[in-house]
């Protein structure tokens, strides 16, 4: 065991970490809002935008997202639509987010009490009012723990991206492989950054929680 | 013109007809205590009123002005329409303070720098101004309906409607709510309110109306509904509630 041939690649790694981290953040920001978008459509009155919701929901929760990755890098371009590996990972990371979101968020939705939004209406707040102050705020710390767990697989599934050679951190190690033949060092290596990072935000969601969060629980 | 004026309301919910007819004026400044059994369709005919629910046939009219759920105003209707619940439904992620100067805020009744002072004033009223920066949770349900009161009152409200607000406290809170909501008519608030607090009924309230199976089957001062009740329904009622 020699993990000292990994040395002069710090910086690639440290970058490819940095796309990792990109990547999470990105699809998960847009996850977040087609998450919320979404849940919306799927309470709303029109059928057609439900139907569709729940289209999108089961097509990206019952397919491999390294498939969803591949098909928007590699079959979008036949339909004149080419993104860099980049983008078409974000996208398809973000679409894959989302699609789990909506049915977190939802849940969070459903969760809260129906005379609240009855309360809302009655002091003569509108519809979007209702959902922004009184609907959505409790609904998402119902939906926080998931959403952050969710958050963490978010952030492993990045590494299917490195399939079409977008720089993040497994695409890194690979090259680092093929340069070193030093496998275990380098999977270890990768292996406990993911962990690390993983375990950051995990420890960063639950500050976050805790502050925005503040008020009692029912008892 | 009545306040308030209810004519030949009927209101189906699937097969069952919940109101039959209900007619009903309540002048300005008056308090209207409906009493009657449960399913008799008096929380129902108080839903109607700030059209949480919405009539099959016939009318009703606040202020000379026609209520449906679907009318154009509804928003602004319901900000002169206060309505307080069984269940409080206090917003539980804002404090006191917030739940009292959302709506106003929202609304553009009041401006930011006012929002405090207002929800001091309305506590005042309530005697609860020490819990303006408390949680809902961590008040006694004697509080919460307080509060409750207060946020309606926040609005400035031209009427208000009670349901059944002190059916889910524990007894010995039950006095409370009722002293601030006695405090409120003697100020010359409009009340209509749906209430098993026969007490309350009897001394506060300036006209009594007993519900039942869906029409107003009987009402007047309640003095005389309690001392002398035409109806056999109504003496019954009277002497099961006792």
């Amino acid at each position: 065991m020699n993990f000292l041939p990994l040395w002069r690649y710090q910086n690639q790694l440290i970058d490819g970490a940095i796309v990792t981290l990109e990547l999470t953040v990105i699809a998960a920001l847009a996850g977040l809002v087609i998450g919320i978008a979404g849940a919306v459509a799927l309470n709303g009155r029109i059928a057609p935008l439900r139907w569709l919701v729940r289209g999108y929901i089961e097509l990206f929760r019952n397919t491999p997202s390294l498939i969803q990755i591949f098909i928007i890098f590699f079959v979008l371009p036949n339909f004149g639509l080419k993104l860099p590996a980049f983008e078409s990972a974000a996208v398809a990371l973000s679409l894959y987010f989302g699609a789990y979101s909506v049915e977190i968020i939802r849940a969070g939705l459903d969760s809260v009490p129906k005379n609240q939004i009855e309360a809302g209406q009655c002091l003569g707040l509108s519809g979007w009012q209702v959902f922004r102050h009184i609907l959505l705020p409790p609904a998402l710390r119902n939906a926080y723990p998931a959403v952050t767990s969710q958050f963490v697989l978010l952030l492993l599934g990045t590494s299917l991206a490195s399939q079409v050679a977008a720089d993040e951190l497994f695409h890194v190690a690979g090259f680092i492989e093929s340069r070193t033949y030093r496998s275990f060092e380098v999977y270890a290596v990768i292996c406990a950054v993911y962990f690390a990072m993983a375990m950051s935000f995990k420890a960063l969601f639950a500050v976050i929680g805790l502050a925005a969060f503040r008020w009692p629980r029912r008892r | 013109m009545a306040l308030v004026e209810i004519r030949d309301v009927h209101k189906t919910f699937g097969k069952v007809e919940v109101l039959k007819g209900v007619s009903l004026d309540v002048e300005e400044g008056e308090i209207v205590t409906i009493i009657g059994r449960s399913g008799s369709g008096k929380s129902t005919l108080l839903r109607c009123i700030n059209a949480l629910e919405s009539v099959d046939t016939g009318e009703i009219r606040v202020e000379g002005q026609k209520v449906h759920a679907k009318m154009a105003d509804l928003k602004k209707f319901r900000q002169r329409v206060g309505i307080v619940f069984q269940a409080f439904n206090l917003f539980p992620h804002l404090k006191v303070e917030r739940n009292i100067t959302l709506a106003p805020l929202l609304t553009g009744r009041i401006e930011k720098a006012r929002a405090r002072a207002l929800a001091e004033d309305v506590l005042t009223r309530v005697g609860l101004a020490d819990k303006i920066d408390a949680w809902p949770e961590q008040l006694s349900g004697g509080q919460q309906q307080r509060v409750a009161i207060a946020r309606c009152l926040a609005m400035a409200p031209h009427l208000m409607l009670f349901d059944e607000v002190t059916s889910a406290l524990d007894p010995e809170l039950v006095g409370e709510v009722l002293k601030v909501m006695e405090a409120m008519a003697k100020q010359g608030m409009t009340m209509i309110l749906v209430t098993h607090e026969m007490g309350f009924a009897r001394n506060v309230a300036n006209r009594i109306v007993f519900m039942h199976q869906g029409r107003v089957w009987e009402q007047g001062p309640p003095a005389k509904l309690f001392a002398n009740p035409e109806t056999p329904e109504l003496a019954s009622f009277i002497a099961s509630s006792k």
